[in-house]
C-alpha cells in the first residue's frame, strides 16, 4: 500500500499523520521551522512569499480558534492567501457531503487544504480525493491525529532539551480520545525517544496502547519519576457523563499537575501542554504558570512549525 | 423440458457424491445422475467438460434491500447478482423498511420475488414489532406467509426478558430464532475492533466481549428455553469458542461466518478503507485464524456473503460516518474456493457450508441433488481466472473490500428449477 502521504518522489505531499513518516521528514520540518521562528518573534522580516500567489484554504468542521488562528497566521507570514471556512455551521448542516464541500472549495482553486474535522480518517479520505497538484494538512481528525500540534511539541522539546535519544517523556490524561496523544507517539518514537510513557486510569486508555510503543502507568508518581518532559492532556468535561471518570474533583486529586507531583520529575523537566487548559482539572495553576512550564512557547513555536509544514509541502513537485 | 448436463465433475455434499457423472434433468427436477433414465430425450444438453455442477448456492444472509431501501438496490437488481453468482436460495434479514414484521410484507416480497423468477426467497421475519425489542411478531402467521426464522438482523434486543418469551413463543411452535450477539452498551458507537487498527487510527471500538457477553445470554437462554439457536456472523476465536462448547453439551446451536470474516482482519481496514467498515467488525488475525478452525471441525455450519448492497455516496465519508456493508452474492462461491484451497479442505466438505449447510439451517428442501430433488444447479469452471471489478459486479452496490483481489472459479450456468436463468 502506498503511503498516503508522500509523492512519488518520497516528498511530503500530505501531512496527514505523524504516523508512518521517516524522521527525516520530522528532523527537515524542525529545522525549517527553526529558520522561521525570528520572523514569527517579530524581526524586521513580517513576511516570506514563499506562498505567495497560493490560496489557502481553512476547513474546520469542529470549532476551534487557536488552531485556526495559527494556520491562518502562518499562512499570512507566507504570504498565502487564506479562506477560513466554519464549515459546522454552513454546507454539511444544509446536507452537503464532506467531498462535495471540497469538491467546490477546488473550483476555487484552492492550492492547499488545513482541515478539521470530528471524523478519524476524514483528511485521508479528503487527501485521497483531490487532485494530485493540491495538499492537505490534517488539522485534527477525530481521536486520529493532530500532527502540526505533534510537530510543534517536538520543535519545544528539542529547542529545550536539545536531542531525542536520551529522553524520558510522560504523556498524561485522556489518551483514550486524544488525537494529540497518538500523534505525539509516534513522533517520539520516530524521532528515537526511548523512554515514552502514558500515565492514566485504564477508562482514560485505549485497550491495545502498548502497541504504539510506549509503557503504560497508572500512577502518577511513578509515571513521572526521572522523566525530562511532562505532556499534559487536556481532558474534556463530557468524559464524566460516560461513566469513564467521576468526577473532575476527584481525577485532579490522582492524576493533576501539581508541583509536589512534578518534584518526582527530573529537576529541570519542562511541562507541555496543547491546550486550552483546564486549570484545576488537569493542571494546577502554580504549574501552569510555574518555572518549568513552556505552555505559551508552544503556541509561538506553533506558528513557525505550521510555516514549516506549508511550505514543505508547497516545495514538493507534484 | 428434458435437459441433460454432461461430463462435469458432479460435487453434491449431501450425498457425499465427487464424481464425473451426467446430470439429467425432468419436469424441473433430477431425473437422474449417472445413467440416463430409460426415454430420456435431452431437449437441451449443456456441455460441463472441465466444469464442476453443484447444488445451487444457498446464503443465509443477503440484504435485497426491499422494502424501502430501493435506492441502494432492488429485488431486480439484487437476484440478477444472486444467480450470477450461482446463488439460488437466499434469506433476508428483516431490516427492511418496514421491517418484515408484518405477513402481507412477507407475501408481497416472496410474490416479487416469485414473479422474478431468478432465486428463491426464504425471508427472516422479524423477533419483534418494528424490530423495537419490546412486543413479540405474529410468528404463526409470519411463519405461514412464508418466514424460515425469526431475528432482529443487527438490532440489539436489550431487554433479556422479552428475548427470554420470544425464545419461549418459538420454542412451543418449534421455530428457529436467529441472532447476532452484540452487546449493545459495550459496542456502542463503535465502529472497528477493539484492537492494535482502532487504537492507532482512534476508530470507536468494538470489543470481542460485546460479543461474547451478548453470545452467553443467548446461549443460556437456549438452555432455559430448548430453542433452536442460530448464531448469525460470529465473529471472534473467543465466540467460536463458546459455540464450540454449547454444541459438545448438545443445545440446539448452529452457527454461520460472513465470507469477509473468514479472509480478511482489522488490518485490512489500512488507512481508513470504508469498504472494511462492517458489521460486524473484522477482527485480529487470531480471531481469524480461529473462525476457520471453527470451520474446519465444524463449529461454523456455514459461510454466508452477508451481503449488504449500500449506495456508493454513503461510502464516500470518513470511516465512522460511512455506512456499513458490502455487497457479496457474486464473490460467495470464489471466496469459499479460495477458502479451501488455503486451508486444504477438500470441496466435497467445503461446498456443504453453501450448499446442504445453509439449506438445513432454513429448514428448506434445497441445496442437494437427490433424485427428485428440484432442479437447482450452479455449474462453474473451477480454472477461471478473474479479477473483482466493482464495475462489472450485477449487483446496485459496487462497494467490496475485495476490490481488485484476484479470484478463481466462475460460475458458467445456473438453473433454478430446471430453468437456465444464467449463462456467460
Amino acid at each position: 500500500m502506498n503511503n498516503p502521504q508522500l509523492n512519488k518522489n518520497g516528498e511530503l505531499q500530505h501531512l496527514l499523520s505523524t504516523e508512518g513518516l521517516p524522521a527525516r521528514i520530522l528532523r527537515d520540518i524542525l529545522d525549517t521551522a527553526a529558520g522561521f521562528v525570528n520572523i514569527v518573534e517579530g524581526s524586521e522580516i513580517k513576511k516570506v512569499p514563499l506562498l505567495h500567489g497560493k490560496s489557502v484554504f481553512n476547513i474546520f468542521f469542529e470549532n476551534s480558534t487557536r488552531t485556526r488562528t495559527t494556520f491562518e497566521i502562518a499562512a499570512k507570514k507566507l504570504s498565502a492567501d487564506v479562506v477560513n471556512l466554519n464549515i459546522g455551521s454552513s454546507s454539511t448542516s444544509k446536507g452537503e457531503t464532506l467531498l462535495d464541500t471540497v469538491d467546490n472549495l477546488c473550483a476555487m482553486h484552492a492550492d492547499m487544504f488545513v482541515v478539521r474535522h470530528s471524523s478519524s480518517g476524514a483528511a485521508h479520505l479528503i487527501a485521497q480525493h483531490v487532485a494530485p497538484d493540491i495538499h492537505v494538512i490534517n488539522a485534527g481528525d477525530g481521536r486520529h491525529a493532530h500532527p502540526t500540534q505533534a510537530l510543534l511539541d517536538m520543535f519545544t522539546i528539542r529547542h529545550y532539551k536539545k536531542e531525542f535519544h536520551n529522553l524520558k517523556v510522560a504523556i498524561v490524561g485522556d489518551v483514550l480520545h486524544s488525537r494529540v496523544a497518538r500523534s505525539q507517539i509516534h513522533a517520539l518514537t520516530t524521532l528515537g525517544v526511548p523512554e515514552v510513557r502514558v500515565v492514566a486510569p485504564k477508562t482514560l486508555l485505549p485497550t491495545h496502547v502498548e502497541k504504539l510503543g510506549v509503557q503504560v502507568y497508572h500512577d502518577m508518581e511513578q509515571g513521572l519519576k526521572d522523566v525530562d518532559v511532562v505532556m499534559m492532556l487536556r481532558l474534556q468535561n463530557e468524559r464524566m457523563q460516560g461513566a469513564l471518570l467521576p468526577s473532575a474533583q476527584e481525577y485532579f486529586k490522582y492524576y493533576g499537575l501539581t508541583q509536589e507531583r512534578l518534584a518526582v520529575a527530573k529537576s529541570d523537566a519542562i511541562v507541555m501542554h496543547p491546550g486550552p487548559m483546564n486549570r484545576g482539572v488537569e493542571i494546577d495553576s502554580s504549574v501552569a504558570d510555574g518555572a518549568q512550564s513552556v505552555i505559551l512557547p508552544q503556541v509561538t513555536f506553533g506558528i513557525a512549525v505550521r510555516m514549516a509544514v506549508m511550505s514543505t509541502l508547497a516545495g514538493a513537485k507534484s | 423440458m428434458n435437459i441433460l448436463i454432461k461430463n462435469g465433475r458432479v460435487i453434491d455434499p449431501k450425498n457425499k457424491l465427487d464424481a464425473q457423472q451426467d446430470v439429467f434433468i425432468s419436469a424441473r427436477r433430477i431425473a437422474a445422475i449417472g445413467k440416463a433414465p430409460e426415454g430420456f430425450v435431452a431437449d437441451q444438453v449443456i456441455d460441463a467438460s472441465g466444469l464442476i455442477v453443484m447444488p445451487g448456492l444457498t446464503d443465509v444472509a443477503a440484504r435485497l434491500r426491499e422494502p424501502g431501501y430501493e435506492y441502494r438496490a432492488t429485488l431486480e437488481s439484487e437476484m440478477t447478482a444472486a444467480v450470477a453468482g450461482g446463488v439460488t436460495s437466499l434469506s433476508c434479514p428483516p431490516d427492511t423498511d418496514p421491517p418484515l414484521d408484518e405477513p402481507g410484507l412477507v407475501e408481497m416480497l416472496k410474490h416479487r420475488a416469485r414473479n422474478l423468477n431468478q432465486c428463491r426467497v426464504f425471508p427472516q421475519g422479524a423477533l419483534t414489532y418494528g424490530l423495537k425489542g419490546a412486543e413479540l411478531t405474529e410468528m404463526i402467521e409470519l411463519t405461514e406467509a412464508g418466514c424460515k426464522a425469526f431475528s432482529q438482523a443487527d438490532v440489539p434486543l436489550t431487554d433479556t426478558r422479552v428475548l427470554m418469551r420470544a425464545m419461549q413463543y418459538a420454542a412451543t411452535f418449534g421455530y428457529r430464532v436467529w441472532l447476532r450477539p452484540q452487546d449493545s452498551f459495550l459496542a456502542k458507537n463503535g465502529v472497528a475492533h477493539d484492537g492494535e487498527v482502532a487504537t492507532r487510527l482512534g476508530l470507536p471500538p468494538i470489543p470481542v466481549v460485546a460479543e461474547t457477553v451478548a453470545l452467553s445470554t443467548a446461549l443460556q437462554l437456549a438452555r432455559e428455553t430448548g430453542v433452536t439457536l442460530h448464531i448469525c456472523r460470529v465473529s471472534s476465536g473467543a465466540g467460536v469458542e463458546m459455540i464450540r462448547a454449547a454444541k459438545r453439551e448438545g443445545l440446539k446451536v448452529t452457527c454461520d461466518v460472513s465470507m469477509n470474516h473468514v479472509h480478511l482482519t482489522e488490518m485490512d481496514i489500512g488507512y481508513f478503507d470504508s469498504n472494511c467498515h462492517l458489521v460486524p467488525p473484522l477482527r485480529s488475525l487470531r480471531d481469524r485464524d480461529a473462525l476457520r478452525a471453527g470451520l474446519r471441525d465444524g463449529t461454523i455450519d456455514a459461510i454466508c456473503s452477508n451481503h449488504s448492497p449500500v449506495d456508493e455516496d454513503a461510502k464516500q465519508m470518513p470511516f465512522a460516518e460511512a455506512e456499513d456493508g458490502a455487497t457479496g452474492l457474486e464473490l460467495l462461491l470464489p471466496l469459499v474456493l479460495k477458502w479451501a484451497e488455503q486451508d486444504k479442505i477438500p470441496l466435497l466438505d467445503a461446498l456443504a457450508r453453501i450448499t446442504i449447510n445453509p439449506a438445513q439451517l432454513l429448514g428448506v428442501k434445497m441445496g442437494h441433488l437427490s433424485i427428485g430433488a428440484h432442479a437447482d444447479l450452479c455449474v462453474f469452471d473451477p480454472k477461471a481466472a478473474w479479477k473483482v471489478e466493482p464495475a462489472a459486479l450485477k449487483s446496485q452496490g459496487k462497494n467490496t473490500p475485495f476490490n481488485g483481489y484476484e479470484m478463481q472459479g466462475r460460475v458458467r450456468y445456473t438453473l433454478l428449477d430446471g430453468q437456465l436463468v444464467f449463462q456467460q
